[in-house]
């Protein structure tokens, strides 16, 4: 039982960054159905310039809480730069392209960011400074940090003020309207471009703190860490039903939990002939089986092709 | 092809023929480095010759090809290797490879199929991880790929007392090893070309086509969509199979590192690029994308040198970067691809019309 709360709680804490890059994910695809191949990446970016900041600061002496949310307040404008130049170089000209054309777009961008990550960043791990003590508290036999509890809350408060953008101001009004139909939405006076700008945005801006994240839960960044992340966060946004909001959190928070709770006891199931090593094909085990039974995803509406 | 002399055309396949014939012997003065470059490069074109089938005919977005040459590799490599102690002559694997590669590509596909576009998409590519993670883990606790080591000392071909491993005069010119698998290659992928665009203008081929362009339109034809969408995906998955087993064979050695995410991108990539749909596009797509690497990788150092003096930045990091800013500016210029099928010009004709 302590194991399986244990589990618990690492899954949700994971599983809440990747609801964060998750949202990232959807709101693209919902607003102009495209892959973002490049998001992983933006993430990466987010916690490389974070780690910067956060070791030029760490010696001033000043309080760590301070540090860290210096380094996110970089690290937010600079992914914020990065996405909006994304749109404009390399996916709005590509609008009316055929459908793949955008991704492999998407593809190359990736390719480039990455690289110039490790030009600036160099090709070995970087260990984040550990300026925040790690502070354990027990709950019935299970250990939970204070660092879990910050990214469990900073999700959360994304995530609510997220929420609050999409579904109660003109703005979130404005992206729901382009999302369903750009052209409609365009005819009733919505600035299409702006919109999708703006989206590219807020992704952005999402996928910078949860590079802090995600940096400093493992305390480790390195130049390939937004791939396997990116892949598994647009895992999360698909098992929820891409384009929806609440389906990408749902989807991510799922999504670590069932990673966690599988690699915890596969062990024991299976008699010790699988380990833990197996623990990133749950992610898409599970992801292939709902797939298989709810073709568009937990929370997902049918949605018709872009043709 | 229409409007050229009949004759024309042969003379100029002819041509090509010829040179392609010559090729290994032109580029063995270069080095065999470059040989065995082209011999990997056919293997790409293989690769993206199936993939088209998937992806280019019948529309369907497949992000873990890669797995089924992963497939094709490991049950060359498995057969015919000490790790097991098998010895198998290569033409019983290598069809084999290519029938496990099937099966593999019916098992992900009869479930999955009904899923449309990015669905689908994301499916086969946590189908290409699965494959790949279960190579890399599937050594305890019974050993069946080696793990992370993967498998080496793999037997070339063989076939009698013919060993494609080792150098051979023949009438008088050099035969290196290499130079011996790029005939066969040759071969090989002659024989897929023509078996694809045979395909293309069949009644599969046109079945595909308008499951591709309206699926809902197909099915009131009277196409049966899945099992049309499902022989795509076995016969993309079975050259895929084809190509990994010589993959093996010519590598003699494997890990699981050859088949990661990146590798299934970058022939999705060269489809694309090449121009989706289209045989002769395709090639070009994977010939330009394979070699454009190794030429950057001779090309970057030298240039920096001369300019700056000195090595500023890793030629790999640049080789990577060029290789990004090039995927984008083709599709920024040519989103149809450089050379684009029939049927994407006149859909990009129209839209501008």
């Amino acid at each position: 039982m302590d194991i399986f709360i244990q589990q618990l709680i690492n899954g949700v804490t994971l599983g809440s960054v990747y609801a964060v890059v998750a949202l990232g994910y959807t709101m693209v695809y919902g607003i102009i159905q495209l892959i973002n191949f490049a998001h992983g990446e933006v993430v990466l970016i987010g916690a490389m310039v974070a780690f910067s900041v956060i070791t030029a600061l760490a010696p001033g002496g000043w309080p760590p809480l301070m540090v860290v949310a210096a380094g996110t307040m970089v690290a937010i404008p600079v992914c914020m730069a990065i996405g909006y130049g994304l749109e404009r170089a390399a996916y709005r000209p590509l609008r009316n392209a055929p459908r793949l054309a955008p991704l492999i777009s998407a593809i190359g961008m990736s390719i480039i960011l990455q690289h110039l990550a490790l030009l600036v960043w160099s090709r070995n791990f970087i260990a984040f400074p550990q300026i925040i003590r790690s502070e354990p508290y027990h709950i019935g036999g299970a250990i939970i940090t204070n660092v879990q509890i910050a990214i469990i809350a900073t999700s959360v408060a994304m995530m609510a003020g997220l929420a609050l953008i999409v579904y109660r101001t003109r703005l979130g009004t404005a992206m729901r309207a382009t999302a369903q139909n750009q052209h409609v939405a365009g005819l009733m006076g919505v600035d299409i471009n702006r919109i999708i700008a703006v989206t590219f945005l807020i992704a952005a801006a999402l996928a910078a703190v949860a590079g802090v994240m995600v940096g400093s839960y493992y305390g480790i960044a390195h130049y390939q860490m937004g791939s396997l992340l990116g892949l598994k966060a647009f895992s999360a946004a698909v098992l929820g039903g891409i384009g929806n909001l609440p389906g990408a959190m749902l989807g991510g928070v799922l999504l670590g939990v069932v990673e966690a709770l599988g690699a915890g006891y596969i062990g024991d199931f299976t008699d010790n002939w699988f380990g833990s090593n197996y623990q990133d094909v749950f992610a898409f085990m599970v992801l292939i089986a709902v797939l298989v039974f709810r073709p568009t995803g937990l929370l997902g509406e049918r949605v018709g092709e872009r043709t | 092809m229409k409007g050229r002399h009949p004759a024309l055309v042969w003379v100029g396949a002819g041509l090509v023929g010829i040179a392609l014939l010559a090729l290994p012997f032109a580029l063995a003065q270069a080095g065999t480095a470059w040989v065995r470059i082209t011999n990997f490069a056919i293997l790409y074109v293989l690769l993206a010759l199936g993939l088209n089938i998937v992806v280019g005919f019948a529309g369907l977005l497949d992000l873990g090809y890669i797995a089924f040459y992963a497939l094709g590799a490991y049950v060359y490599a498995l057969l015919a290797s000490p790790h097991f102690g098998l010895h198998l002559p290569f033409w019983l694997i290598l069809p084999i490879g290519a029938l496990v590669a099937c099966l593999f590509g019916v098992l992900l596909g009869a479930p999955t199929l009904k899923l449309r576009g990015d669905y689908l998409a994301i499916v086969t590519l946590g189908f290409g991880e699965i494959i790949r993670i279960f190579l890399n883990n599937l050594s305890q606790p019974v050993n069946i790929t080696n793990g992370p080591q993967g498998v080496s000392r793999i037997d070339p071909f063989r076939f009698g007392g013919f060993d494609f491993g080792k150098s051979e005069t023949l009438f008088g010119l050099a035969f290196s090893g290499p130079v011996k698998y790029y005939y066969f290659l040759l071969a090989m992928m002659m024989a897929v070309i023509f078996v694809t665009v045979r395909l293309q203008d069949s009644r599969i081929g046109r079945a595909w086509e308008a499951v591709r362009e309206d699926e809902t339109a197909a099915r009131a034809m009277g196409i049966n969509t899945t099992n049309i969408k499902l022989l795509a995906f076995a016969m993309g998955a079975s050259f895929g199979g084809l190509a990994g087993g010589m993959f093996a064979a010519i590598q003699g050695f494997i890990s699981p590192e050859s088949f990661v995410l990146v590798e299934s991108i970058m022939v999705v990539s060269m489809v694309v690029l090449g121009g989706m749909g289209n045989v002769w596009g395709v090639i070009l797509g994977a010939v330009l994308l394979s070699f454009a690497p190794e030429v950057l990788r001779y090309t970057v150092e030298p240039v920096q040198k001369s300019i700056f003096g000195k090595s500023l930045i890793e030629p790999e990091v640049i080789r990577m970067l060029l290789f990004g800013l090039a995927m984008v500016l083709i599709m920024r210029f040519r989103p149809a691809g450089l050379l684009p099928s029939a049927v994407r010009k006149r859909e990009l004709a129209e839209r501008k019309g």
